[in-house]
């Protein structure tokens, strides 16, 4: 069973407790923006099997949103954060360097 | 090839069952074929089968990371039905509903196909008019169900409970054409068939790399060496997604776990499947007695091809009540698989970006039911670039907003 830790409340909260809300630090689109923008952000998604950064609300808690780092391949947790950032915070990317190495690229989406 | 019969089973009995073949070959791959499929699930093993039989094109390899039908083919409930309520959908899984009825003379191999009705439980009034109108539909586009009463239900199946407090039954739809079938058996009898017509099945050969050369696919690079080819076709389910990336573009999908468990074998109590999708639970029982049951899926990525357990805790919670006998059944087995979802709960079967390249995944939780007509159409349209029954699925329909919209129509993610 998966457990993620709430950053705002501290709770360790097993998954029935917490509603999966998808990818993380996808940029909206604006009424600018072409077709193809549109379209990428509305339904194209990162499904890495790997590390993958994705939205939860603490539903039967707090109620708040937050992002979970995790590995799809083996659920092992790599951090939680505040819903309130663009791109993942350094403590999380570094823990991620440290336990998988050979991924390219350690910034967020 | 030597043909199955029963004239062979005495024949090979008289001599200690010394004289079978091996049912397909394993060879060491070449160094380019006409097309590659990847994936030798179920539907690529029927998308190679087609362009065979119906297209001439035999000069093809199957490449497998794993073993032949050894990922969602080996995993799924068996389930076959084509009760559904868009057109696209009812065209493709009736066509291989009616391809399952032959499949096993047309193979030459024992499928198993069992037409021995699909019921649907109606266990709230929302789901009492949906089914309705899903009935009303397929009456429309040829595909036989009707909706039936509480009673024909109790009738069909005289060990569920009409009459629950929390899930009452209010009627069901019920297709008597639906059934199952024995889904190893399907990717064995077209691997068969496909190594038969002289196409290589290649397992344990994981792509690594997909090359391309202006624009256009010229072959894949895997565990076994780099294999040239000038189609390709992507039939990987869960992860298809990753082999996008290879070939430089992105799909709508995300791929989450989906689980399913066995009983011990009892004496028969139940002889049609029953889908209950307000409570996410399905069951049949199988040739050997076990009760076949399916759950929900699991609403974040992964990949580890095993589900939360509190899902199976709802699925038989919510079965027991249904069907009060159960509470005594011990569980025997239970496993996880990787469906691909995609956001309108449909299938894609499409050109991509990448020329050349075709994609045939989405299936999401729903993918045996489909094989033979997937393959089908994906054959028909790896072959001639287009094809009637994969029109409605192309990558296209997403930016087009244009959807094949099933999640709505069945209430329920299958």
């Amino acid at each position: 069973m998966l457990i993620l830790n709430c950053p705002y409340c501290g709770e360790s909260a097993d998954e029935t407790e917490l509603a999966p809300g998808g990818e993380a630090h996808l940029r909206r689109e604006g009424p600018e923006s072409q077709d193809e923008a549109f379209e990428s952000y509305l339904f194209h998604r990162s499904n890495p099997k790997g590390v993958h950064f994705e939205r939860w609300r603490h539903a039967f808690g707090c109620g708040k949103w937050f992002i979970a780092a995790r590995c799809t391949a083996t659920l092992e947790v790599f951090g939680t954060y505040a819903a309130q950032t663009s791109c993942p915070p350094q403590e999380i990317v570094d823990k991620i360097s440290e336990r998988r190495p050979d991924r390219r690229g350690a910034s967020g989406s | 090839m030597k043909r199955y019969s029963a004239f062979a089973i005495v024949r090979e009995a008289a001599r200690h069952h010394l004289g079978w073949q091996r049912a397909w070959t394993s060879p060491e791959p070449r160094a380019s074929y006409d097309v590659v499929i990847v994936g030798a699930g179920g539907h690529g093993l029927a998308t190679a089968y087609y362009l065979g039989k119906n297209f001439g094109i035999t000069n093809v390899a199957i490449l497998e990371k794993g073993w032949l039908g050894g990922g969602n083919t080996g995993r799924n409930t068996t389930i076959i039905r084509s009760n559904y309520l868009q057109d696209p959908s009812a065209a493709i899984y009736e066509k291989a509903r009616s391809l399952y009825e032959t499949l096993s003379q047309d193979l030459n191999y024992n499928v198993m196909f069992s037409p021995r009705g699909v019921m649907m439980l109606a266990q709230t009034h929302h789901e009492v008019r949906g089914y309705e109108r899903t009935a009303h539909a397929n009456a429309l586009q040829g595909v036989e169900t009707e909706f039936i009463s509480p009673s024909r239900v109790k009738e069909l199946v005289p060990i569920i409970r009409l009459d629950g407090p929390r899930y009452p039954v209010l009627g069901a739809l019920w297709q008597p054409r639906g059934g199952t079938a024995r889904h190893d058996a399907v990717a064995w009898g077209y691997a068969r068939a496909c190594s038969d017509m002289g196409m290589h099945i290649i397992q344990q050969c994981e792509v690594t790399g997909i090359r391309s050369e202006a624009g256009r696919v010229s072959g894949v690079e895997t565990s076994k060496g780099a294999i040239g080819c000038n189609r390709l076709g992507l039939v990987a389910s869960g992860h298809s997604g990753v082999l996008a990336e290879m070939a430089g573009f992105r799909l709508p999908l995300e791929s989450v776990a989906l689980q399913a468990l066995v009983s011990e074998p009892i004496k028969p109590i139940m002889d049609v499947v029953v889908m209950a999708n307000t409570v996410h639970g399905y069951m049949s029982q199988s040739d050997k007695g076990e009760m076949v049951i399916g759950g929900g899926a699991d609403g974040f990525n992964n990949y580890t091809q095993r589900g939360s357990f509190h899902h199976i805790e709802e699925t038989v919670r919510a079965l027991v009540e249904t069907f009060p006998m159960l509470s005594r059944l011990k569980m025997l087995r239970q496993w996880g698989g990787i469906v691909d979802m995609t956001g309108d709960r449909s299938p894609i079967l499409s050109k991509t970006p990448l020329d050349g390249c075709f994609v045939n995944c989405g299936w999401g939780t729903g993918g045996f039911k489909a094989i033979p007509g997937s393959g089908w159409g994906m054959a028909e349209l790896m072959a001639k670039g287009h094809s009637p029954l994969t029109e409605a699925f192309s990558l296209a329909r997403f930016r087009e907003g244009r959807f094949v919209d099933e999640s709505v129509a069945a209430g329920v993610a299958h």
